[in-house]
């Protein structure tokens, strides 16, 4: 149990981390743009991003599934049942909650900021780097969302990923197996391997989140 | 506004600290697959003579899609018989383990490589659509009545699961089924029609789950399941159930088939892979790991390996 306990967990890590660092590298720019663009279906947009937010996983993983199944439009990239099919569920899964949360975070700026910096002669890379600074504590619990979104979702790792023994078998799928199969303390040590792993991961952000000036 | 020198510094750690989880994770993810072991088959399949490797299982290699039952992974079977079959070939299996409904669909959409299942009456649908070849006669177990051991409705011992499906009927008391399309479900409407039948929803309970769950929600509700006789066997020390009809009824015969996805109709099947499968479960060596199988944990045979037998001449304990 042990070692596979460390395979487990480590794919947990790799997966889940590798979609959460994808995500963010679309969330964060779309949520930036949107949260400084003004058009006329903004609403309806945004709407649409915080609705993601309640995307149910498995229905995430069956949409990815439909795409990567032989029978599918991707069928012929073999992706599905394996770890990167994980991935890019997980990557459907978190880049609404990266993307809302940067909206948000990005929007109790005060306005009039954006205004100085343009003021200050900063350029477009500039505005958006110094309105990230100020808006990091948001911004990391968007981190921590998608982080904790991905890392304890099931319906979407079983889906996809199908819970094959040393290959696309998390913490998460592991648990309903065990449990499945009546073996309910293995699956609680398994929780609480996954609940010790994301504690882990959010006190580091957490630590970046809170140093720092008392505002 | 203008930035203090902690000011300055905070964002910095802000950024490094999401860049030393993020480069975690990516090592993580590079020792993660360098982990995750490819079973070592090259130097078995190169002495076939030793370990009575059939041929084909040699030439095939790549990903195998197998597709089976919920019965076959909550025994326990397939974690012995995948990794036998994985270290005589250079294929790799990826087990999905649904019902066997679900898994005849991934077959019949070639989503499917390879079919272990045990529903005959879908399975011959199947068949006559065209889109399995080889369907072949694997092993078989027996499916039980299990229930709490208060027994409300009576039926301990009996030798028929029609009449005790109908004294549960009788008595109202709790059955939960699969209801989730499964071989399992199939056999379990059959007995039902055959006893003429309809289950109440006031006392019938569908899961919609595996066997595991299944069982697990009937020991929870105190009601009755039908269980092949494998699951049960795994399963039973966490469940608060007993054997109620567990011997004496041809009906309650389990038979399971292995069946290739024809590649005709789905050409990008592993059919060299699924043939190989195929061929080492019926081999000898497949059948004596399938015949072995749950002697040592549970003192009895789990599964009857019957390659080459006529269905007809099964016969119940």
């Amino acid at each position: 149990m042990s070692s596979d306990l460390v395979e487990i967990t480590l794919l947990s890590l790799a997966v889940s981390g590798a979609a959460t660092l994808i995500s963010l590298l679309i969330g964060l720019p779309i949520g930036t743009w949107l949260a400084l663009s003004r058009f006329r279906s903004r609403h309806l947009v945004l709407s649409v991003v915080n609705t993601g937010m309640a995307l149910p996983p498995v229905v995430a993983g069956l949409f990815i599934a439909l795409l990567l199944w032989r029978s599918g439009i991707l069928g012929g990239l073999g992706l599905m049942y394996t770890p990167g099919a994980m991935v890019i569920a997980e990557v459907v899964i978190a880049v609404p909650v990266v993307t809302g949360l940067t909206v948000a975070g990005l929007g109790q700026l005060d306005p009039q900021l954006h205004l100085q910096l343009q003021g200050l002669g900063a350029s477009r890379r500039q505005t958006v780097w110094w309105l990230w600074r100020e808006a990091r504590l948001p911004l990391l619990a968007a981190v921590m969302a998608a982080f904790g979104s991905v890392i304890s979702e099931v319906g979407a790792a079983m889906m996809v990923g199908g819970n094959i023994a040393h290959e696309t078998r998390v913490l998460t799928t592991s648990i309903v197996l065990e449990t499945g199969r009546g073996e309910f303390g293995n699956a609680i040590v398994l929780g609480l391997v996954l609940l010790a792993l994301a504690f882990i991961i959010n006190g580091i952000l957490t630590w970046a989140q809170q140093r720092g000036p008392r505002r | 506004m203008i930035a203090t020198g902690m000011d300055r510094r905070a964002p910095r750690r802000a950024t490094m600290a999401v860049g030393t989880v993020m480069l975690a994770a990516l090592l993580a993810a590079c020792s993660g697959t360098a982990a995750s072991p490819a079973p070592a088959s090259t130097p078995a399949a190169t002495t076939p003579a030793a370990s009575a490797t059939p041929a084909a299982t040699i030439a095939a290699s790549g990903d195998l899609i197998l597709a089976t039952t919920t019965s076959t992974q909550d025994s326990g079977l397939l974690d012995v018989l995948v990794p036998a079959f994985e270290q005589a070939s250079a294929c790799k299996v990826k087990t999905v383990a649904v019902g066997s409904g679900a898994a005849l669909k991934l077959g019949q959409d070639g989503n499917a490589d390879v079919l272990m299942v045990h529903s005959p009456a879908a399975e011959k649908t199947f068949m006559d659509g065209g889109y399995g070849v080889n369907r072949q006669l694997l092993m078989h177990n027996m499916f039980e009545v299990v229930g709490p051991p208060a027994d409300p409705a009576g039926i301990k011992g009996m030798t028929s699961a029609k009449d005790a499906f109908t004294k549960i009927a009788d008595a109202k008391s709790t059955f939960v089924s699969r209801g989730d399309g499964s071989g399992t479900e199939a056999k379990e409407l059959a007995i039902w029609k055959a006893a003429g039948i309809t289950p109440d929803p006031a006392w019938y309970i569908k899961s919609g789950q595996g066997m595991g769950a299944t069982l697990q929600i009937a020991s929870e509700k105190k009601g009755y399941t039908l269980t092949d006789n494998a699951t049960w066997l795994a399963s039973k020390a966490n469940l608060d159930l007993a054997p109620m009809v567990d011997s004496g009824d041809p009906s309650l015969l389990n038979i399971y088939h292995v069946i290739q996805v024809n590649p005709d109709k789905w050409p990008k099947v592993n059919a060299a892979c699924a043939a190989a499968f195929s061929e080492y479960v019926l081999s000898p060596a497949g059948q004596k790991v399938i015949g072995g199988y749950g002697v040592d944990k549970y003192g009895q045979q789990l599964f009857v390996p019957d390659a080459g037998k006529v269905e007809s001449t099964l016969t119940a304990p």
